[in-house]
């Protein structure tokens, strides 16, 4: 059977737009059903408030004993918790829930519906599943940024403010990349449940500036789980640390890795074999 | 006479009871146990996360005690290695069912299944979980290997402290196995426990030694840690292992890990008699 999809896949741009329409849609819809329960934010509100109480906890334990960590001081190590959170909560709210669907529709065969759709089939299975609740974290995350900020008494610029926005989004598209990546695999391994437990496990190195760790690890947990370019990096804009350099390195990695990400995608729809055909 | 015979015939019924519990525990173990080995990809995903969060600590108290001059309260970057080096052990062993499955089991109607069954559903869960440990333990050790590469432990114990730690890590099972199973039984009376069962582990996090030792906390959370089971299952385990402990210390460990099963038996016990009440009501 040759695909419907590949006359589309030529003409790309008009099909983004409808593809975000579609993914527009998806939210509109998606919030709609979750606003069905709103018991559920309460118990996710108070999830976020046990989450970041146990973090300040350990931040409270760190500095009992020292006033410094690595180079960096309390405030300055509440602003990357605020990160971590907020990162966390966006993960939580679209990366997370897309891929576990993705994964559970090519264990059981029903990833022929995302592939005999119209559009592409990348971006479909990226933006169809919405969790609003998790983005409590991201503004209690948020929240706790700001308020580290507040203590350092940081007078940034338009420049650092725009070095974190930017480095935000392209670390956050480069979590998305790791996951898709993990994700596609499963269209060779088909079980892949565990990815879950991996990712959670990984992200809590986030919590602290990657150049805490060792080099070794710290490579890894930049080139390989992307957290030190999605939490270390925006932190470093908000604290004057951020340099040109690390800013372009961002994001030419992030393109680099998308495109690489994409490859890869499409390599793995082809393998995909789909539980009628 | 007839007093005599009812004896044989009781010590015959518990001899056979007893051996067909054996029959079942290695039964489930063993079939865990091969399904474990067969998604080898899946489990050491797994294990790699698990291993990514004491490494984390590892690395943030090492730096510490680096930066103090050489220790934080008696540990140095050799025995913090040790410490969270054994850590994935204890935490591997002491991986069970989740209260978070709870809900499944109760929605895809699993429970009711369980129910028809002659023994107490925990049975089943305690031996496939003893089973796929074995699986763990295997894959566990080149990460130990590795780590103890890279993080050189100290680590001297003396015969009596790995015996006791052998001891202490199956208990640490069965207390964590069924503590959580009571938390998990929650589930039939509400189905809005995730908020809970978050506060438990998050409690749990800070008060077992699965974050630190529970040595280096303030003195008023070392003697509410004295008051719950958690160290029990965390942090007693691995100072078996690493120390510093004294003789004392050791029997009083197994004999507080002694208490909690007991009371875990006792509590799982009493939730689960009026928990099926509970259920069989919401299912009319």
């Amino acid at each position: 059977m040759s695909p419907p999809q590949r006359e589309f896949d030529t003409r790309t741009d008009r099909h983004l737009l409808g593809g975000l329409r579609i993914a527009w849609l998806h939210l509109r819809i998606g919030v709609m059903n979750e606003l069905q329960y709103r018991a559920n934010f309460v118990i996710q509100l108070i999830q976020s408030l046990v989450a970041i109480s146990t973090g300040l906890v350990v931040l409270a334990l760190i500095f009992d004993r020292t006033d410094q960590l690595g180079g960096w001081t309390r405030p300055e190590l509440l602003v990357v918790m605020g990160v971590f959170t907020l990162v966390g909560g966006l993960i939580g709210f679209v990366v997370e829930p897309n891929m576990g669907r993705v994964m559970g529709d090519i264990e059981r065969g029903t990833f022929d519906y995302v592939l005999t759709k119209p559009v592409d089939s990348q971006l479909l299975s990226s933006l169809r599943e919405f969790r609003i609740w998790r983005l409590t974290d991201a503004v209690v995350g948020l929240a706790v940024m700001i308020w580290g900020l507040a203590e350092l008494k940081a007078d940034f610029d338009a420049g650092e403010v725009a070095g974190f926005v930017i480095t935000l989004a392209a670390g956050m598209l480069l979590i998305y990349c790791l996951w898709l990546v993990l994700t596609a695999g499963a269209f060779w391994v088909v079980r892949m449940d565990m990815v879950q437990e991996l990712f959670t496990g990984l992200y809590r190195a986030g919590q602290y500036p990657v150049t805490v760790y060792p080099v070794w690890l710290r490579l890894m947990l930049t080139y390989l789980v992307p957290l030190g370019f999605a939490i270390t990096v925006p932190s470093e804009s908000l604290t004057g640390r951020l340099t040109l350099t690390r800013l372009v390195i961002t994001v030419a990695f992030m393109v680099v890795a998308f495109t690489a990400t994409r490859w890869f995608w499409r390599l793995g729809t082809r393998r995909y074999s789909g539980a009628s055909a | 006479m007839t007093e005599v015979a009812t004896g044989v015939h009781e010590s015959i019924d518990r001899e056979s009871a007893v051996r067909s519990y054996v029959r079942l525990y290695a039964t489930l173990a063993r079939t865990s146990m091969m399904q474990g080995f067969q998604y080898r990809v899946g489990n050491y995903f797994y294990m790699i996360g698990m291993v990514a969060e004491p490494v984390v600590y590892l690395v943030v108290w090492s730096t510490i005690a680096r930066q103090q001059g050489g220790d934080v309260g008696g540990y140095t970057p050799g025995t913090f290695a040790a410490y969270y080096i054994v850590w994935t052990l204890v935490r591997n062993m002491n991986i069970v069912f989740t209260p978070f499955g709870w809900e499944q089991r109760i929605r895809e109607g699993e429970l009711s299944g369980h129910l028809a069954r002659p023994l107490h559903p925990i049975h089943y869960d305690l031996g496939s979980f003893a089973g796929w440990k074995v699986v763990v333990i295997v894959l566990w050790l080149p990460i130990a290997g590795i780590l103890s590469l890279i993080f050189r432990p100290e680590l001297s114990p003396t015969i009596a402290q790995i015996a006791v730690f052998g001891i202490a890590i199956w208990g640490a099972y069965l207390i964590r196995s069924l503590f959580l199973w009571m938390l998990g039984m929650v589930t039939i009376w509400t189905t809005r426990v995730s908020a809970i069962f978050e506060a438990y582990f998050a409690a749990e996090l800070l008060l077992s030694g699965r974050l630190l030792p529970v040595s280096l906390m303030p003195e008023w959370a070392q003697t509410l840690a004295g008051y719950l089971p958690f160290e029990s299952t965390f942090g007693f385990p691995i100072t078996a292992l690493v120390g510093p402990i004294t003789s004392r210390e050791l029997v009083i460990g197994l004999v507080r890990q002694f208490v909690w099963i007991a009371i875990g038996i006792a509590g799982v016990q009493l939730m689960w008699r009026r928990a099926i009440k509970a259920y069989t009501a919401v299912n009319g």
